[in-house]
């Protein structure tokens, strides 16, 4: 069967077409909204018009029958229109107020988890993991999977000082927002790479292989045509075995994930912040990593009894400040805290105040 | 189909109420025109929970004819036991601006990928693509031809403009200061070559919000984020301030204890705002949004320079243009991004970011390069030491 003919450089199609009547209408014009439970919303036009907003949970990695139930949701409730958040939640945008109560109770009924709006934990950001990512030193689906069942009500009702974004990346690339999240999960390396000098041989260029450690570890190795790292300056980032994959990174029973907290996006009352160290160190105990998840409610249950409403994570650690932090949470503080890198100049403490 | 191999770690991923992704690759070997790749996806995958590793090689050089991008080449390295996925590419579909989409267009986007693919996707990628996750290299054309004849066109991959992304904007958010859909779509549309044919360096992302809450995370994980702000007094609406102090919200506690510049007053009855002190952080307005709204003159502030930590660390965006008018058709904005663009595509080494180059040319020959002028808002405080530079033009 001859093929449709291909077009090029046409880019995405235009947005405007898969608008629902009622934001085509009050597109820009939009006066305020309220949220009604943690899973819906409502926000009303200066016209009067209001759009009804129903969130639910998904694992972003979802099979074509898995949409197609989703847009039949969207047929019977919404006029067929649907869309994602950036947090890849899916919204029905329920024009009909009438088709509100009818929808969630449909959505119930498959089992769908309806939330995420308001000062609760959203969807995940996450990364591909072992399902389909050459660098990943754990698994980030299934990491988000068990953390989100045990939190699932921080999702679907209960109600926390501020929202809490979670992240999880399966290496230092961090394709999720990890380095500003507010409780977040990063894979990290903790041996130096093994060196297949015939493999790098072949396939690699070697001044490209050298000029990719940012810490000066490689340095040619000549008699192999090949290249040899320095131990002691080596910090495991992977940026050469992704530039040259014979040198080996991945060290499956050393391997493991850290625990980052105090990240922040928006400009709200402070300025947005990176996410810092609080847990260097768990192994990956697939299928369920239970040392992880327990490690995350401690942190998300200490930061719910203890922080002020409105404060975001970061917000609250700031106030009580970090070594009253690692006293709250019953975290160790080890030597891997201590920044010997890019920031430690800007987090050593100069000052005689502190707590203990 | 059942599938060929037993999974019982990743079956136990299939209990708990949280939507689960193992369900999901199962699924798909109902749909899937080529059954085999989900089933091989989760025999691998059971191998990785098994062994505490992946199985997947680095990406190899595959794509459509005439791009460059938009395809991540993606093999097993254990093609043998798992001929499913010895071929698994990505397929990255440019979404439209702000995710909507109508079910018809989704269920035609999943018959063909049920046809030509695994089946599975990825709603959506962390840049923002509607990402296609598992096809062989002889099927690439056939997607392209039926996709691009639909009007979905590639994204972006490696050395290239990454798809620009945005957040919900003015189709439903009363906040956003600009029409973050329609910058994401017109800067889209004007850097087509750039995003489908790598020329660069390395990647730049651009990232659009329509105000500092800043949901597409565009201060962090965009090289130009654009952040929706005003200029003018917050708009103050005395009747509805008071309607939240009858309803029970202590306005006191809740709003005014928390600004960030100590710009505001609540007297019992109504509030009163030294514009000249706020600093536009949104707090107020966002937990009063019947009562408070962003002042009348609107545009963007133009931060550069955020990533994820490879190589030399993190980096947040700077702010560069503290203010920039944002109308149709955005000309100054594509100029700002085409200067700053080709100033970092002059100068960066092979894998180096636009905020890893400032820092090692520096900011003066960055802002002297794309026009713009020393001023406050770009810095927190001046600098500390005694060491800087003169050039000759300071002696002019």
């Amino acid at each position: 069967m001859a093929l449709p003919e291909r077009q090029t450089d046409i880019g995405p199609p235009d947005y405007r077409q898969f608008l629902p009547p009622v934001i085509e209408k009050n597109y820009g014009k939009w006066s305020h909204h309220e949220i009604l439970t943690p899973g819906t919303m409502v926000h009303y036009a200066e016209s009067g018009d209001k759009l009804f907003t129903v969130r639910v949970a998904s694992p972003r990695l979802l099979a074509t029958d898995s949409i197609r139930e989703l847009c039949n949701f969207a047929e019977e409730y919404c006029d067929g229109y649907l869309r994602f958040t950036t947090r890849n939640n899916v919204e029905f945008l329920v024009s009909d107020e009438s088709k509100l109560e009818p929808l969630v109770a449909a959505l119930k009924e498959k089992g769908h988890m309806i939330g995420g709006i308001g000062p609760r934990v959203s969807n995940v950001i996450h990364t591909q993991g072992w399902v389909h990512c050459h660098s990943a030193c754990t698994d980030a689906s299934g990491l988000v999977k068990a953390i989100m069942d045990d939190l699932h009500e921080y999702f679907t009702t209960k109600a926390l000082p501020n929202k809490v974004r979670l992240a999880v990346a399966c290496c230092v690339n961090m394709c999720g927002a990890v380095h500003v999240s507010d409780i977040a999960v990063v894979a990290v390396h903790r041996k130096v790479p093994v060196i297949n000098d015939d493999a790098v041989k072949k396939a690699c260029e070697i001044p490209t292989t050298i000029a990719s450690c940012p810490t000066s570890a490689i340095r040619p190795n000549p008699k192999e045509k090949s290249v040899t790292i320095n131990e002691e300056k080596c910090m495991y980032c992977g940026n050469c075995f992704t530039v040259c994959p014979p040198i080996e990174i991945h060290n499956p029973e050393q391997d493991g994930v850290a625990i980052v907290v105090g990240g922040k996006i928006g400009s709200l009352r402070t300025d947005p912040k990176f996410s810092k160290l609080a847990i260097p160190f768990f192994y990956n105990e697939p299928p369920r990593w239970p040392k992880v998840v327990a490690a995350i409610r401690n942190i998300l249950e200490t930061y719910a009894k203890n922080a002020k409403k409105h404060e975001r994570v970061g917000e609250w650690i700031e106030r009580i400040g970090w070594e009253d932090f690692f006293k709250q949470t019953g975290i160790e503080f080890t030597f891997q805290h201590i920044d010997d890198f890019t920031f430690m100049r800007d987090t050593l403490r100069t000052s005689a105040a502190f707590k203990y | 189909m059942s599938g060929k191999h037993k999974t019982p770690m990743l079956d136990e991923l299939e209990k708990g109420p949280f939507p689960s992704f193992i369900t999901e690759i199962k699924k798909a070997r109902n749909s899937s025109a080529m059954p085999e790749m989900a089933d091989d996806e989760l025999g691998q995958l059971e191998k990785s929970y098994n062994s505490k590793r992946g199985y997947w090689k680095h990406g190899g050089i595959v794509g459509v004819l005439g791009y460059g991008s938009g395809v991540i080449g993606r093999y097993s390295s254990l093609p043998d036991e798992y001929p499913g996925v010895a071929h698994f590419h990505t397929y990255r579909i440019n979404q439209p601006s702000g995710f909507f989409y109508t079910s018809k267009a989704l269920k035609e986007i999943c018959d063909i990928w049920d046809k030509y693919g695994s089946g599975l996707t990825n709603m959506h990628g962390s840049t923002g693509d509607l990402v296609l996750l598992g096809t062989t290299t002889e099927n690439l054309e056939t997607l392209f031809a039926e996709y691009s004849s639909r009007g979905w066109d590639l994204g972006g991959s490696g050395s290239a403009m990454r798809t620009p992304s945005c957040c919900v904007g003015q189709a439903r958010c009363e906040w956003a200061m600009i029409d973050t859909m329609d910058i994401c779509n017109t800067v889209t549309q004007h850097f087509q070559d750039e995003l489908h044919r790598p020329a660069y360096p390395y990647k730049i992302k651009n990232k659009i919000s329509g105000c500092a809450c800043d949901c597409v995370a565009a201060i962090a994980r965009a090289d130009i984020s654009v952040i929706g702000t005003w200029k003018g007094d917050i708009q103050i609406n005395q009747a509805e301030v008071k309607k939240y102090a009858d309803s029970g919200m202590d306005i006191q506690s809740d709003v005014i204890d928390w600004c960030p510049t100590e710009c505001m007053s609540f007297d019992g009855s109504s509030i009163t705002i030294d514009n000249s002190q706020c600093n536009r952080c949104m707090h107020c307005i966002t937990r009063m949004t019947k009562a408070l709204k962003p002042g009348k003159e609107r545009g963007a502030s133009i931060l550069v320079g955020s990533k994820a930590p490879i190589v030399v660390g993190s980096l947040l965006s700077w702010v560069i243009v503290p203010f920039m008018k944002m109308e149709s058709p955005y000309e100054e904005y594509i100029e700002l991004l085409e200067n700053m663009i080709e100033w970092w595509d002059d100068n960066a080494k092979p894998r180096e970011r636009i905020g890893e180059l400032i820092e090692v040319k520096g900011m003066r020959p960055f802002l002297e390069a794309i026009g713009v002028d020393p001023q406050p808002q770009q810095v927190y405080e001046p600098r500390k030491d005694p060491f800087f530079f003169w050039s000759e033009s300071d002696f002019a």
